[in-house]
This record gives C-alpha cells, structure tokens and sequence, in this order.
C-alpha cells in the first residue's frame, strides 16, 4: 500500500451488489428513520424576531467607544488597538484638547477622528484587549446589514456609546444586560 | 591618570566582561567597550550619551559588578560602579548581565527612574521609541510594584515655538542641557532648584531660538522634549522611517523622514544601535532646526531607502524594508484604465481629510472643523 496520512483509511468494498440490495429497501428504511428520529429531538433554530438567541458570555458583535461616569470619551487615541488589529481595520486621527473642552475628553489628546471598517473586521476582541483606557468593547449588537459598503464604515460618532447622564436610557441599553450579568457574578 | 598610562605604556587594555574578552585603548570606559563587544554585554544608558562631554553617572542604569580591579590588583571593587563614569584597567574583570547583584540593582534603579515618572505611555509621543519603556519593560521587576504615591506635577510649558516641554516625564539626565551648553552658542535652558523640586526650563519661559535646539528632542530619552510640529499628530509605529539628505548650510543634511504615505510627518537626526545620534564622516550627524522643523514637504528631500530598525522594535511592525511593491496587473489587462472599485476607501473616509503633516502645531478639534466648514 502506497503511504498515507493516518491508519484510519478503511478499504472500500467493490463487490457487485446482489438483487435485494439494488432496491435499495433497507438503506432507504435506515434514513427515514434517520429523518425520523429528528422529530423527536430539541429544535436548533429559533423564531427569530419574536424569540432571541442568547449570546455567549464572550460574543463579540459591535464595537462601542467608552465614555467614562462623567461622560468623557476615554479614547486618547494611542493607537494600540490599530497596531493589535490583525485585520488593519481601525485607524484614527488624535487632536490635542484645547481649554474648555475638558468636560468632552478625559486626557490631554483624544481621537478627533476614529474609524472602523467593518468589511474588514474579523470581531476577534484584539483591540479591546490592547486597550489601556478601557475606552473600545466589543457590544451584544451585530453590525446591521447594509445596501451599500459605505455604511460598513464606521466613524466615532457611531462608535460612542450614548452620554451616561444626558442620555441615560441609551446609555443602559448600549451597556446592555451582559455587564450587569458580569458585575453579579464577579 | 589616563594621560600617565599612555606615556608609559602605550599598550591595550584587556578586559572581560560577562566572560568576553576585549583589548581597549587606555581611557575607556567600561560602557564604551561593552559597546565595542556589542550589544549582548552592553549596559543599558539613560544619561550616558557618548557625544556629549560631562554626560553620564546620574541615572544609575549602567552600574555593573567589577569581579577583579586589574591584574596588579585583582581585588573585586566592593560596589556596583557605573561603568559609563568608569574607566578600565589592564586585566580587569566585569559582570554585567551575568551578574544577579547587578540585575537587582537595576530593577531598583528602574522603580526610583519610575518613582516620578507617569506612565501616560498613551499620550505621550514618545512611547514606542522611548528608551525609558524599554529599559523598565526589559529591567524592571516582572510583577508590577509600583510607586503609589503622588508624583510630581508640573505645567506644560512651550520652550520656544517647536520644543514642548512635559516635565512630569524628566527623569533629569541633564543630556539636554548638555546639548544647549556644548551645541549652541549660547546656553538659554538648564536645570532650575535642587533635589526632588530640580526642573529643566528656561529661565521664565524664555524662548529657545538657537539653530541646533531641536537636537535636545533628539537626545531626550524619555517624552519630556518632545517636537511640537509632530505633537499627536501620529504614533511612530504608524509612521515609517526613510534615510534622506538635503543640502544644508548649516547642518549635515543627512536624516530620517517619518513618513504617513508620502506625507513627512517628522524629521529626526538618525540613530545609532545606542539610540545615539549616528557619527557620519567622524562628526556626530546633528541637524538644524531648518531641517527638522520647516522642511515637511517630500520634494526637500532625496530618499535614500528605509531605515534599519531593529526587528524587536515596535516600529519595526510596518515591515516595510526590503518590501517590494507588486506589480499592478489590471490596468495592463485593462488597456490602461483603472479597475472600477466598489468602494475607494479614500472616497469614504473621514479620516486624512486634512493635510496634517502641514500644521504648525497639533491638530485641535478647530482644524476640523475648519475643515468641514
């Protein structure tokens, strides 16, 4: 025998078939009972817009741009999720504060800019590991579908959470119940 | 002394450090032939800077274990001694990484380097190639035990038009005073008050004017000097780093452009494997303000090639040496026109929409604003 990969390649039986196989009776019995046994166990699919499929604890869907209790962007633009990025997907432009808007940015530099293409993301979470301000998560929501690729580029003003005093109720539904969830069990 | 030895004996010096042997000129320092072996043995610097005179001795980094003083004298020196102050002696024997002493010294070196310093490595421009980062990444104590208490505060404060200066972050290596005494004519920048309260500065903010100021960036080890025409305008691993010339009355010319695309975000003296300014025809390669801040447009400057960057490095991330660039096969095909693209990036983007590298100064949210306007 010529080499192979494994010891688990089986020889395959070539004999002719007799009469009573070639119709085929039995192996037609042996798949509807296949088909059959189906009926009777736990359904994979959901009822999707009325029934929600839970998510992982660790899903990854869409990402959010922190803001902190006082609703300053954590974001100061240090490029670290850009460099962790494996799928380039993320770039960005920082500006310095200027006096005044210290009530908008936490730090000195912040990212004036700060895109996400989410053609190219792969949702691994890299970027919210490198993140040292804890400004960028990865949310429960999924990037919704869009007729055009222009909409799968996503700029800052779409990534910031919502304002956690102005817009409080926003603001609880983008957290979402997963960190409430993790804040118990911590 | 050193003048004495080489009268009588004009010979070499033979010395061992971390069991690699060496012959050196009388007067060396241990560092410099460290240096001279190479990179494995040689201790790390954060004050030492071999092309300015009186520079070293003050950050500690370098103390090293001298096993045996000499052959003459073959006694151990019972302290760590900093070896970029100290000179070698014929037969003398060094421990540096070889030693545990000296290792443990160093985290302790690192914990007091870091007792002031924040740790705002995502703001500052200096993160990446900052080589207090690596020296705390590659000597400080693997379990993070750092420094609870209040740091030093200072303002920030704009030493001329093109220097910012970020106290907070001086480690005090005094390497830029150094520069403003032995490179300029005239020295208006040093260190103020004493102790714990010493500041660099000039006196009340006094403007630094000299043509060769901008080498105090260069030479600062850490983000306290940084540039202000490249202030947040990107990180330097985002940027990529070319060897180029121009013809300058007043300096060497000779650089490396940060380049974002083909636009020249920064220019920089070019470094050595010490993070030293390179010694291009026998002089230290210093560059002038002219070239560093004024000349951002790439048709000032012949391209040379990529930089060499060491591959453990950061900056080294781009990996655009010895790139080739494929040949684009579609227009061929396509008698000359371009393929139509579903979406052209550029097109989409919000991001370059301002020529930032032009910009005095950092982009602030009115640059944009102006923009979209």
């Amino acid at each position: 025998m010529s080499t192979q990969l494994t010891n688990r390649a089986l020889p395959v039986d070539r004999k002719p078939m007799t009469f009573v196989e070639s119709l085929y009776l039995w192996n037609i019995l042996k798949g509807m009972g296949v088909t059959l046994s189906h009926f009777f166990r736990k359904k994979v699919t959901y009822n999707f817009p009325e029934q929600k499929r839970p998510f992982s604890k660790v899903f990854r869907g869409l990402h959010v741009l922190n803001r902190d209790e006082e609703g300053r962007e954590n974001c100061t633009a240090c490029g670290l999720c850009a460099v962790a990025c494996p799928a380039e997907a993320i770039t960005m432009e920082a500006a310095e504060r200027l006096p005044g808007e210290e009530h908008l940015y936490r730090e000195e530099k912040y990212a004036a800019k700060y895109e996400i293409n989410m053609l190219r993301c792969i949702f691994c979470g890299l970027c919210e590991e490198a993140c040292p301000k804890d400004a960028i998560y990865l949310s429960e929501t999924f990037a919704p579908a869009n007729y055009g690729r222009k909409g799968f580029i996503y700029p800052k003003e779409e990534l910031l959470i919502p304002h956690p005093i102005n817009e409080k109720e926003a603001y609880d539904k983008a957290v979402g119940d997963r960190k409430i969830k993790n804040n118990k069990t911590n | 002394m050193a003048e004495e030895i080489k009268k009588e004996a004009p010979k070499l010096f033979k010395v061992t450090i971390d069991n690699k042997t060496i012959e050196v000129p009388p007067g060396t320092t241990i560092l410099n032939a460290a240096r001279m072996i190479g990179v494995e043995v040689a201790p790390p610097a954060m004050c030492y800077y071999s092309k300015l005179e009186e520079s070293g001795g003050r950050c500690r980094s370098c103390l090293v274990e001298v096993a045996a003083g000499s052959t003459a004298d073959p006694r151990p020196m019972p302290k760590l001694v900093a070896s970029c102050r100290t000179t070698v002696m014929d037969g003398m024997v060094v421990n540096n990484y070889s030693s545990e002493r000296v290792l443990d010294a160093r985290k302790g070196v690192v914990e007091f380097l870091l007792v002031n310093h924040p740790l705002d490595c995502p703001i500052c421009d200096q993160a990446g190639e900052c080589y207090l980062q690596d020296f705390s990444y590659e000597h400080g104590k693997t379990a993070a035990s750092r420094y609870e208490f209040k740091k030093r505060i200072f303002e920030l404060e704009d030493i001329g038009p093109y220097i910012k200066l970020h106290m907070t972050r001086c480690i005090l290596c005094y390497r830029c005073v150094l520069v403003a005494d032995q490179l300029t004519e005239k020295r208006v920048h040093g260190v103020l008050k004493r102790g714990d309260h010493a500041e660099i500065s000039t006196y009340i903010s006094k403007a630094i004017d000299n043509d060769f100021s901008g080498n105090m960036i260069d030479v600062c080890p850490v983000g306290a000097l940084t540039d202000r025409t490249f202030r947040f305008k990107n990180r330097v691993w985002f940027t990529k780093p070319v060897d180029a010339h121009r013809d300058c009355d007043k300096c060497c010319g000779k650089v490396t452009l940060w380049q974002r695309g083909e636009e020249v975000m920064r220019v920089t003296s070019r470094k050595d494997p010490w993070a030293e300014v390179q010694t291009i025809d026998g002089k230290p390669a210093w560059i002038c303000n002219d070239c560093r801040f004024h000349k951002k447009k790439i048709n000032d400057w012949v391209i040379e090639g990529p930089t060499v960057i060491s591959r453990h490095s950061v900056i080294a991330q781009g990996h655009y040496e010895g790139m080739i660039k494929p040949k684009e096969t579609l227009p061929e095909v396509m008698g000359g026109r371009d393929p139509k693209l579903l979406m052209d990036i550029r097109k989409v983007s919000g991001v370059n929409s301002v020529d930032i590298s032009q910009l005095p100064g950092p982009a602030t949210s009115e640059t944009f604003k102006k923009k979209e306007q």
